[in-house]
């Protein structure tokens, strides 16, 4: 589309065709754009996002969860934090709402191809890596050795436990779980997270480590990575900022000299490294 | 001197005035108002701050007078193209709701009035051409800021008196007008230079009855630009875009910050600084909302707040992340430093802060 006509701050109206209840303050909205030319124009890569409007309260970024072959179908998994995630919560199908995007640079699926996967995520950064998973799983030939790390604080913080058990039995696939502190039903590892990547196999020259979560777990992640010899360039870390615009404009989501919103929010490694360690950026 | 280069009677000043009103452009020109030089509507001369100077100096600006008839005897003031281009609050959208629960989002009008901007300096240009980048020239084109620099049209005035804050000459942006002005003048003793920098600024003067300027008028605004490059306060010679960033762990930022407010008056009157904020403005019909933007700077505690966690929480996080972006990261984003020289920062920083003194706090400092 021809950037000088139009407007990039505008939103479509989407309904809500289904509205998921994932666990006590989590919930997925899945939506459908009522334009069928927006519909049938729309598509995205994983990890990308797109900005929800609640009518009358705001604009917030929320990352896209559902699978990119079927483009129509956009699911957004929400927590409920603020003001406008709140009034999310309370939505039920046939409401409308407003969306922008997609916007942003997603996973390097394509470039990911023919090499181990490693995905590590930390609490409820796992949303993000969902459309990932889901993506390699649908296409589990094009992949080699997948390795799927999540950890959480308590074991009653997992959700999507159904799919982590369904993912640990796709072929060449290991899953790996973790709970700070856990109860006697929890099969799991107990402990931190970071225990368990001495598990994970790969071969460092070919591999790409995808992470999300909170900076701490990533900082650990990538420390490991490196002394096991992986490429800085090999490591992928989605990231999160205030964003207000979605479009490289208002400034907020800013990281050093990259903007999160059209920049990133996935970055390789090498591209943030400077300030990582740094609080305050 | 530019070729097209003509001279202007002092008294012809009212003809230029004329001739972009009967063009259809709202005149703006610099005006004494609440002890300092701003911009707004401009008809007449008279209403020009004829025989005023400014001082400036960290923390402080004081008007007087003098027995000067020059006009534009003067540096800037805390404002002046930026807040025409990049409006500090405006509508961009909004959602109106039906019964039945359907969304309808309509753009804000676009029917924008055409400006012309008399006596801005090469500083505020050179700002201007920096938000244009931002603006426009990057992924995503903001159909707001570029339907009003289509219709603003800048009459500069080369700064023939620039404030002990200046320092545009060390940052490469002034004291004169290079190139992105519509018509540039040069105010001499007894009337202006003037050229034009665009077709738009040709166009223009055609309505008016131009002289040859002489060698006298020549020289004069030679020695004019040598005397206005003469500026006490430059930026350190060193490469300070790679230094601030190296040395982001430097104790120097927290000395600084201990002076530091945050109340973010350097950043509003920045020409260059661009963050802002979105908000939804519900009417009480409950049919409508608008949403607007305004605004924002890194110094408020709610700009870099995500879900319940502030990452900038404390001041010299905030002082670091302005001064950084400023004068490094803004090299990455857009090809130089976000910093024109205008000396804004220093003299509206309510405590007197100097950017220069803090770029060379942090580098004299640097480890190594």
């Amino acid at each position: 589309m021809d950037n000088s006509t139009i407007n990039p701050y505008l939103p479509e109206e989407a309904m809500i065709i289904e509205r998921i209840q994932e666990g006590p303050d989590l919930f997925t909205l899945r939506l459908e754009l009522t334009n069928p030319a927006f519909q049938s124009s729309y598509t995205f890569q994983p990890g990308q996002f797109n900005m929800l409007y609640l009518y009358g309260v705001g604009e917030i970024p929320i990352s896209i969860v559902s699978d990119p072959e079927n483009s129509q179908i956009i699911d957004h998994t929400i927590r409920v934090v603020g003001r406008v995630t709140k009034g999310f919560a309370k939505l039920k199908t046939g409401d409308r709402i407003g969306i922008r995007g997609p916007y942003g640079q997603g996973w390097p699926m394509l470039e990911s191809q023919h090499k181990d996967i490693v995905i590590i995520t930390g609490g409820l950064g796992c949303a993000p890596a969902v459309s990932m998973i889901n993506y390699i799983e649908q296409r589990r030939d094009s992949f080699a050795r997948l390795n799927i790390i999540q950890g959480v604080k308590h074991c009653c913080d997992l959700i999507w436990k159904e799919r982590y058990e369904k993912w640990s039995t796709l072929p060449n696939t290991k899953v790996l779980l973790a709970a700070d502190s856990g109860e006697a039903i929890w099969p799991w590892h107990i402990g931190p997270v970071t225990a368990l990547f001495d598990q994970l196999e790969f071969e460092p020259e070919n591999v790409v480590v995808m992470m999300c979560g909170p900076e701490g777990m990533m900082h650990v992640v990538c420390d490991h990575m490196l002394d096991r010899c992986v490429p800085a360039s090999q490591l992928f870390l989605s990231m999160e900022r205030n964003m207000q615009c979605a479009i490289g404009h208002c400034g907020h989501c800013q990281y050093g000299d990259q903007f999160i919103c059209k920049d990133g929010p996935v970055f390789s490694y090498d591209k943030i490294r400077k300030l990582f360690k740094t609080k305050g950026f | 001197m530019n070729r097209d280069t003509k001279y202007l009677p002092r008294e012809s000043l009212q003809k230029l005035i004329d001739a972009v009103i009967s063009k259809g452009y709202e005149c703006i020109g610099p005006q004494e108002s609440d002890g300092t030089i701003i911009y707004k509507q401009l008809t007449s001369i008279n209403q020009l701050p004829q025989g005023i100077s400014a001082s400036q100096a960290p923390g402080s600006y004081t008007l007087s007078s003098n027995a000067s008839q020059m006009y534009f005897d003067w540096a800037n003031g805390p404002q002046a193209i930026k807040p025409l281009l990049f409006t500090p609050r405006e509508k961009l959208w909004q959602s109106e709701q039906s019964t039945n629960g359907e969304l309808l989002f309509k753009a804000a009008e676009d029917d924008v009035q055409p400006i012309a901007i008399i006596g801005v300096r090469a500083c505020d240009i050179a700002a201007m051409r920096i938000q244009d980048l931002h603006f426009l020239q990057q992924q995503f084109i903001d159909p707001y800021y570029k339907i009003r620099r289509e219709n603003l049209l800048t009459i500069a005035i080369n700064c023939g008196h620039p404030a002990d804050t200046c320092f545009c000459h060390s940052t490469g942006d002034g004291p004169f007008v290079d190139d992105g002005a519509d018509i540039v003048l040069t105010e001499l003793e007894q009337g202006f230079l003037i050229h034009p920098q665009s077709s738009s600024g040709e166009d223009l003067l055609t309505h008016l009855t131009l002289e040859y300027i002489t060698v006298p008028q020549t020289n004069e605004a030679t020695s004019i630009k040598d005397k206005a490059s003469k500026q006490n306060r430059r930026l350190p010679e060193l490469d300070i875009k790679t230094h601030l960033i190296d040395e982001i762990n430097n104790d120097a930022w927290h000395s600084i910050a201990t002076n530091c407010l945050s109340c973010g008056n350097c950043t509003s009157v920045c020409p260059t600084c661009f963050c802002h904020s979105e908000s939804d403005m519900a009417e009480l019909s409950g049919m409508t909302s608008e949403h607007y933007r305004e605004w924002d700077s890194c110094f408020t505690q709610g700009h870099s707040q995500i879900h319940g966690i502030t990452i900038r929480s404390e001041v010299s996080q905030r002082y670091r992340q302005w001064l950084t972006h400023k004068f490094s990261s803004w090299y990455e984003q857009y090809g130089r430093s976000g910093c024109v020289g205008c000396g804004r920062c220093i003299t509206w920083c309510p405590v007197g802060i100097d950017v220069i003194e803090s770029i060379t706090q942090v580098v004299d400092r640097r480890h190594g």
